[in-house]
């Protein structure tokens, strides 16, 4: 038995038998070429199908670690195209009259050196997007196909000197175990895949690793401790499987309330909504068997785009939103943008104090063109499902009348126009500055719900910058006066016969969970990974008089609380 | 020609997202953009160029434009290191 040391890149075991990662390595040689201007043609061609592949390995990795994983294949696209490296190849075929092949491996290697040089461990990293775009193109112009992948019929542990990021996207998922690699780093794209495609790795165990193993040998790989145990004796085997069980378990008890409804042993019910911030994350919210969705931020569509993102280009994601939940809730909030999510193009004046500033709603108001545009998107779309919109940072009743009034008059203009709209959409508002918990009553009224933003509500309460580390002692996220703001937010939403929910942080806070449902909080949206385990917590709670016992003992809290 | 000096808040400098996105603003000035770091250049319109500058957190750069719209290509570079570095 012996235990190799690594990096864990996502916590969990997995117990098998390893396989070896042979790669088809293309040997490359040098060779002299007399027609270079072939040969040249030969690299742009191979070029072109590389990049082929990339858009390929683009589409599968999409779904499989969303948009941010798959951006690394942009990226190689990039380098592909990348006019310094295109110079390098086309000049030495032009000049050492070298094949295309040779000509590739030599500019890797320089650029490979070029990053391996650099004194900062995440540009050390992108040495392997280059080795991996130049085996790539290679691979193209040799024509031969990339890897030997284990085709065993059982899972196995994929063991490599290192992996490109086009591997790990390109392994079959279902045979994979876990990886062990004896390079790379925590930088690596690699690892960043690995990661959110929920693969135990551990990565950088080192060359010893691999001299030691043979295919078939078995190992354990804690992804979480970041260690490979080679040939573990019984005593480790059953440590681990213990272990591995108990991760199971966990995992089984909450796939098994898939389906179960969001009730406490009393007999209350709560809605359990998710928040996503981008189409990739829909997936997940139906996964999790989340009842809906209690937060689409509709930032993304402006933070990833170069302008304006069109009202086309919006209906299109919000409708396919509507779609994907089919007829569950989707409430989309509307553009929640100031100095802190800078975007580029909306020409934002720099702020001494943005949190305070034109911000969300301020600016809707300001430049009411901006939010026609997506209001008129959000109105088209609502046909296709149950959509609510809701508006940020309101405090005054002024405020919702002017974005009622705008409402209105886009919904008269698409009347006009002979657009279908859906009659039902419910309009909604954060209660996420302290004046609009206060004045709850008279808002109340004028909307149909109200959502909690429990993170900037307890930062403008407690007057505390939650972007400061150093305050953290001062925010304390259970303070009593965002409690009791939440509390006369609900009771002014029930008294009015509207609905409130809470879609910040705190809504996954399981020790309040207790307390939001005494509050009478109609609905809590969390992160999509979060949504079983809130039912759990909600189903193991009891409201009853008297059976609250615990509940007090655990919470100390002044006497005259008022939701005691 | 043109220039401005940007000190980088990006926690992780220009890394290989926001370089591609530098080197797509670039191209599409139709001025020749180069950055400039201690006595290193770069041509902002190349990526490995660009990332081969190791511009971190706290790093100050000197973006300069020459040609086509000059105004307009600085107002461009402005923006996008503004919003997104």
């Amino acid at each position: 038995m012996r235990i190799f040391i690594g990096k864990g890149v996502y916590g969990a075991i997995a117990i098998g038998k390893i396989s070896v990662l042979h790669r088809g390595e293309a040997k490359v040689t040098r060779e002299r070429v007399d027609d270079t201007a072939k040969e040249i043609e030969r690299f742009r061609s191979a070029k072109k199908c590389a990049l082929c592949e990339l858009d390929t390995l683009y589409e599968k990795a999409l779904p499989e670690v969303g948009e941010a994983g798959a951006q690394i294949f942009d990226i190689h696209r990039m380098m592909i195209n990348d006019d310094d490296y295109n110079e390098s190849v086309i000049g030495m075929i032009e000049r050492q009259q070298i094949n295309a092949e040779y000509a590739v491996a030599l500019t890797s290697d320089n650029f490979e050196a070029m990053f391996s040089a650099m004194d900062d461990s995440y540009m050390q990293a992108r040495a392997a997007d280059v080795r991996d775009i130049s085996e790539r193109l290679i691979r193209t112009l040799s024509g031969g196909c990339g890897m030997d992948v284990p085709s065993a019929n059982e899972k196995v542990i994929i063991c490599a000197d290192d992996l490109a990021p086009s591997e790990t996207v390109s392994l079959d998922k279902s045979q994979v175990l876990a990886f062990v690699t004896a390079h790379g780093s925590a930088n690596s794209h690699t690892a960043i895949l690995a990661r959110s495609m929920n693969i135990p790795a551990v990565i950088g165990v080192g060359d010893a690793f691999l001299s030691a193993v043979r295919d078939g040998d078995i190992a354990i790989v804690n992804g979480g401790a970041g260690e490979v145990t080679l040939s573990p004796d019984k005593h480790a085997i059953l440590e681990a499987e213990k272990k591995r069980s108990e991760d199971h378990a966990a995992k089984k008890r909450l796939d098994e309330l898939r389906g179960k409804e969001n009730i406490t042993l009393d007999g209350t019910k709560i809605k359990v909504f998710a928040n996503i911030g981008g189409i990739d994350n829909i997936g997940a919210v139906l996964l999790n068997d989340a009842g809906g969705i209690g937060l689409f931020r509709s930032e993304f569509l402006y933070l990833e785009s170069r302008d304006f993102p069109s009202e086309d280009e919006q209906f299109n994601v919000y409708k396919r939103v509507l779609e994907s939940m089919a007829g569950k809730k989707v409430i989309i909030r509307t553009l929640d943008i100031g100095a802190d999510k800078q975007v580029g193009y909306f020409g934002l004046k720099r702020e001494e104090n943005p949190a305070l500033g034109l911000r969300a709603i301020r600016i809707c108001l300001t430049r009411p063109e901006i939010f026609r545009t997506q209001l008129r998107a959000l109105y088209r779309a609502s046909v296709y499902g149950e959509l609510g919109i809701m508006f940020p940072m309101i405090t005054s009743e002024s405020e919702i009348r002017q974005i009622l009034e705008i409402c209105a008059d886009v919904r008269d203009e698409l009347k006009r126009e002979d657009i279908p709209i859906s009659d039902e959409v419910e309009m909604g508002i954060m209660i996420e500055t302290p004046a609009s918990a206060i004045i709850s009553d008279k808002l109340a009224p004028m909307v149909d719900f109200f959502s909690v933003g429990t993170n900037d509500l307890t930062q403008y309460t407690l007057a505390c910058d939650r972007q400061n580390p150093q305050l953290e002692p001062f925010c304390d996220t259970h303070h009593e006066a965002v409690l009791r703001l939440i509390e006369q937010a609900a009771n002014n939403a029930h008294a009015n016969g509207k609905w409130i929910g809470i879609c910040g942080e705190l809504a996954a806070d399981l020790t309040l969970t207790e307390t939001f449902l005494r509050m009478g909080i109609d609905e809590l949206s969390v992160s999509p990974s979060f949504v079983l385990k809130l039912r759990e917590t909600i189903r193991s709670i009891d409201l009853r008089p008297h059976s609250d016992t615990t509940y007090l003992a655990q919470h100390t809290l002044p006497t005259g609380h008022p939701f005691i | 020609m043109k220039s401005f000096s940007f000190t980088i808040r990006d926690e992780i400098g220009i890394h290989a997202r926001p370089a591609g996105m530098l080197v797509n603003k670039a191209k599409g000035t139709g001025s020749r953009v180069t950055l400039k770091k201690g006595d290193k250049t770069a041509d902002a319109s190349k990526l490995f160029s660009v990332m081969g500058l190791g511009v971190k957190c706290g790093d100050t750069v000197e973006i300069s434009v020459e040609g086509g719209d000059e105004e307009a290509a600085l107002a461009g570079m402005k923006e996008f290191f503004e919003a997104n570095l």
